[in-house]
């Protein structure tokens, strides 16, 4: 049975180096890292004190129609990312809709307009919860739950927990853009933007929807998450005078952990016949996806799967489904956060696929210019592969020295000749996700 | 066997072959089957933390549970939180159910896991402990450097990792042993119903020949509440709280909070008939779509629930307004979303009135809601099982409480007492706080 070819056609990524494609290329093409010490919060008494923050010139009150703009108070950070990207996304993708042109009939009638954005565990923001607790302590100074349900829980916003269900992120989205079709929130760590994409793949090869708002978007660059990050072993020791840049390594055993970055955006998502039909710029083709689970010794996967077998798994399921061979595959964007049990899974699953042919696949590493972006790393990753493609280049590699048989060393970005860029990553759970895009 | 394992589009036909539930009215399916025919309420005074002075003191807390005997080795599972505690109980009855317990020729990779899983549960006095070490009063803000000094003292790893919302997948992956695509959504009240409507799609695209499907929840903890009471959204009622849920009632005022799970096995037909396995009830439609009005209400004629609604009812290849030949309506019964709340119970009337017309009004619609509580991202696993037994019985689970007829909410809504019916097809509706909104169709497998 032929299947509905499903195309990128707008790309919007948010990272540390902004709002966009173009800020992040030409960040990731001439080398640079936007890790630093964060601002947002005083980190010294964590592991690290540095990660990837987006840009102080990132404001969603910039990119929400003026008559949404109330409705900024009650966007979490990662609603604020998937708010954002998602209008860069549509007007990049030339699409009309109620969010970047409320006079006009929108390109994709809402109905056929599906939302799929993957997210996190999104942590309450502690200044606002602290100031309403702080009313309700008893004479020992800890919490008192009897002042609390009576009067203390009235300092709280009454739409206080809308900040942080987080389907939200598609809420908000759908209601911007005037998305009535099929909407999802997939929650799988950093598998969530990978799974995102794959569900409005089959949304729309099923008749759906014509087109998706898809992607994922996290920030864990707040106390609670950040802590959730350092006690699951992620993070680097990285004091705020250390040098931030040079820090993370990914694939190379070395490396000391990984920095958390906050980001992860919206792509555009649709049937290709669709996008033929409006005669639609198409970046590239998402060709197939993949999916798996591994088996973890701890149960929960703090300590990953030696074998790397399952996320071998959701990469051969991902090429099958794109109907490939490995050989195919010109280059790699693996999670590769720089944690090296983590970076050895990848290395193992990718060993397992590609065999002999890898040391010849380069990989891609974003991490060390970014951080880890965990929900939202899917959609980056995506976004740049599509830049890869169309540029017919790889970017820059920075840091790591000694990768075994990856091609993950540091290196300078060049031009290259790139038909397949595959997507992957493991996640804290267990679930995998890969994704492969070819070249339009 | 001459049963078409296709339907008449070609599509694979997927069933149900297990099922399994852990609820405030107890822990196997019958057995809670049995006292929601019975209209017993399983609300009672909350006790998981002291609510006392808040404005909802009462719930339906999941009773005398543990893992212990359901679960093959309960240490792999020692450090579940409460979500993957009750998602373990009803998937491995499920399981069970489905005969895959012992079946030796499962391709473990071809098992998937689709889970509208909520978050777990905030170590509450732990986290409120260190947010009030790092409070700074003058400057009405929490320094970080004390803040983690303490967070680092009294947060524990495991109970912090175990709160992300697809720890359920690992713990399920890890009793089954599943290495198929699993996911988890989380689209609020909806979830649940979503993520069996994507298993079943995963399963027709081929991407799976069996999941494990199904939510689980609890919201019963001091953030919880306290965010639902702010939004003025669960019952505020005196007295006894077994009549605080009045699902469309002239008196209703808000959901109660329940918790639990509900987890089905859906395999495809091929799949199963080829191992003997007995479909329980054939998944034949799914719908969803976004309102795209307001976070804080839901559209006022029901749009987006009619949308998910007509979706799912074409995929099952229904017409709405065609009557059947016997002069039964096209459905049989609608699980309702039914929380209770003045909003949602008058637009989902508005919404089924859309879909349905004038035949609306003799399809029973009834909400379990009103005895077993709002199980949030579990409620819609729960209410599709909750289908397959009215189906497997004849019987219609009752909405209890309903003494007031409110004049603008005129369907049937089969009234405190279970009714016996012809059951052939239902449709179980689920729609998200934010707007998005869920439809299945599940029907009698012939």
């Amino acid at each position: 049975m032929s299947r509905r070819r499903v195309v990128i056609t707008g790309l919007g990524p948010v990272s540390a180096h902004g709002l966009g494609i173009e800020p992040l290329w030409s960040a990731l093409c001439e080398g640079r890292s936007a890790l630093a010490p964060l601002r947002s919060f005083d980190a010294r008494g964590f592991a690290a004190a540095s990660g990837g923050e987006l840009p102080e010139s990132y404001d969603v009150k910039d990119l929400v129609p003026k008559s949404y703009r109330k409705a900024t108070k009650v966007m979490a950070r990662d609603i604020e990312i998937a708010v954002g990207g998602a209008l860069h996304a549509v007007t990049d993708a030339g699409l009309r809709t109620r969010g970047n042109d409320p006079d006009n009939p929108p390109t994709i009638p809402a109905d056929r307009f599906g939302c799929h954005i993957g997210a996190g565990l999104i942590a309450a923001d502690l200044d606002e919860l602290t100031a309403a607790l702080a009313t309700s302590k008893d004479a020992a100074g800890k919490f008192d739950p009897g002042h609390w349900g009576q009067q203390g829980m009235q300092e709280l916003t009454p739409l206080w927990l809308l900040k942080y269900l987080p389907n939200m992120l598609a809420c908000h989205v759908t209601i911007i853009h005037d998305c009535q079709g099929p909407s999802n929130t997939i929650t799988c760590n950093e598998a969530s933007s990978g799974l995102s994409l794959a569900e409005s793949q089959r949304v729309i090869e099923r008749g759906a929807a014509d087109a998706c708002l898809s992607g994922g978007a996290d920030s864990k660059l707040n106390p609670m998450a950040y802590l959730r990050q350092e006690l699951a072993g992620r993070l680097a020791q990285c004091a705020a005078d250390e040098d931030a840049t040079r820090k993370v390594k990914p694939f190379d055993p070395t490396s000391p952990g990984a920095l958390v970055g906050e980001g992860g955006g919206i792509l555009v998502l649709e049937a290709e016949e669709t996008a033929k039909s409006r005669g639609a710029r198409i970046h590239a083709v998402l060709a197939g996806t993949g999916a798996s689970q591994s088996w973890c010794d701890d149960t929960v996967g703090l300590v990953p799967d030696a074998t790397g077998e399952s996320l071998a798994d959701a990469i051969e399921a991902a090429l099958r489904d794109a109907g490939i061979a490995p050989d195919a595959i010109d280059a790699i964007i693996p999670y590769g956060c720089g944690v090296p049990a983590l970076d050895a899974l990848e290395a193992k699953a990718l060993e397992r696929v590609f065999g002999a042919g890898l040391p010849a696949k380069p990989i891609v590493t974003l991490a060390p210019s970014i951080g880890a972006t965990v929900a939202g790393f899917g959609t980056i990753a995506v976004a740049v592969a599509v830049k890869c493609l169309s540029e017919q280049r790889l970017p820059a590699r920075l840091n790591s020295a000694s990768t075994g048989n990856l091609c993950a060393a540091a290196a300078p970005s060049e031009a290259r000749a790139l038909r397949q860029i595959l997507v992957c990553t493991p996640s804290l759970g267990g679930q995998n996700s890969a994704v492969v895009i070819s070249r339009a | 066997m001459s049963t078409s394992t296709n339907n008449k589009h070609g599509q694979k036909r997927v069933v149900v072959t297990g099922m399994g539930w852990i609820t405030p009215l107890g822990h196997e399916i019958d057995a809670v089957w049995k006292r929601l025919l019975n209209s017993e309420s399983g609300m009672g005074p909350t006790t998981r933390f002291d609510a006392r002075t808040f404005p909802t003191n009462f719930c339906a807390e999941v009773r005398n549970y543990t893992i212990d005997r359901f679960v093959k080795d309960a240490r792999v599972h020692a450090s579940a939180g409460l979500n993957s505690q009750f998602a373990l109980g009803a998937a491995c009855q499920a399981w069970k159910q489905a005969g895959l317990d012992g079946f030796a020729g499962l391709n473990r990779k071809r098992v998937g896991l689709y889970l509208g899983a909520g978050e777990g549960v905030l170590d509450f006095d732990n986290y409120a402990a260190a947010n009030l070490a790092g409070w700074n009063a003058e400057q009405r803000k929490v320094d970080g450097v004390p803040w983690a000094d303490t967070a680092h003292k009294v947060l524990e790893k495991m109970c912090e990792v175990e709160q992300e919302p697809n720890m359920p997948l690992a713990h399920l992956a890890r009793e089954f042993g599943i290495r198929g695509p699993a996911l988890n959504c989380l689209t609020a009240c909806a979830a649940s119903t979503q993520a069996i409507g994507e298993a079943f799609s995963l399963i027709q695209r081929g991407d799976a020949d069996v999941m494990i499907s199904g939510g689980t929840h609890t919201m019963i903890h001091v953030l919880g509440v306290t965010g639902f009471n702010r939004l003025t959204a669960l019952s505020t009622s005196k007295g006894d709280p077994t009549k605080a849920s009045r699902p469309f009632d002239a008196t209703r005022d808000g959901f109660v909070m329940g918790e639990g799970s509900g987890m089905i096995v859906i395999e495809s037909l091929e799949h199963a008939l080829a191992r003997g396995a007995t479909p329980l009830a054939e998944v034949a439609g799914y719908g969803s779509s976004a309102d795209a009005f307001r976070i804080t209400d839901i559209h006022p004629e029901g749009r987006g629930g009619a949308a998910s609604m007509h979706m799912a009812l074409a995929q099952a290849g229904i017409d709405p307004h065609a009557r059947r030949t016997d002069g039964r309506a096209a459905i049989d019964y609608i699980s309702a979303h039914g929380t209770g709340t003045k909003e949602n119970d008058s637009i989902e009337t508005k919404g089924v009135k859309r879909v349905f017309g004038e035949h609306a009004k003799d399809i029973p619609m009834s909400s379990i809601k009103s005895m077993m509580g709002h199980l949030i991202a579990a409620a819609g696993a729960v209410e599709f099982i909750t289908c397959v037994m009215a189906i497997r019985d004849g019987m219609l689970p009752p909405t209890i409480n309903y003494g007031t007829p409110d004049p603008a909410l005129d369907l049937d809504y089969v009234p405190n007492k279970a009714r016996a019916s012809k059951v052939d097809i239902c449709l179980s509706n689920s729609f998200g706080f934010g707007g998005q909104n869920d439809t299945l169709v599940v029907k009698r497998f012939a």
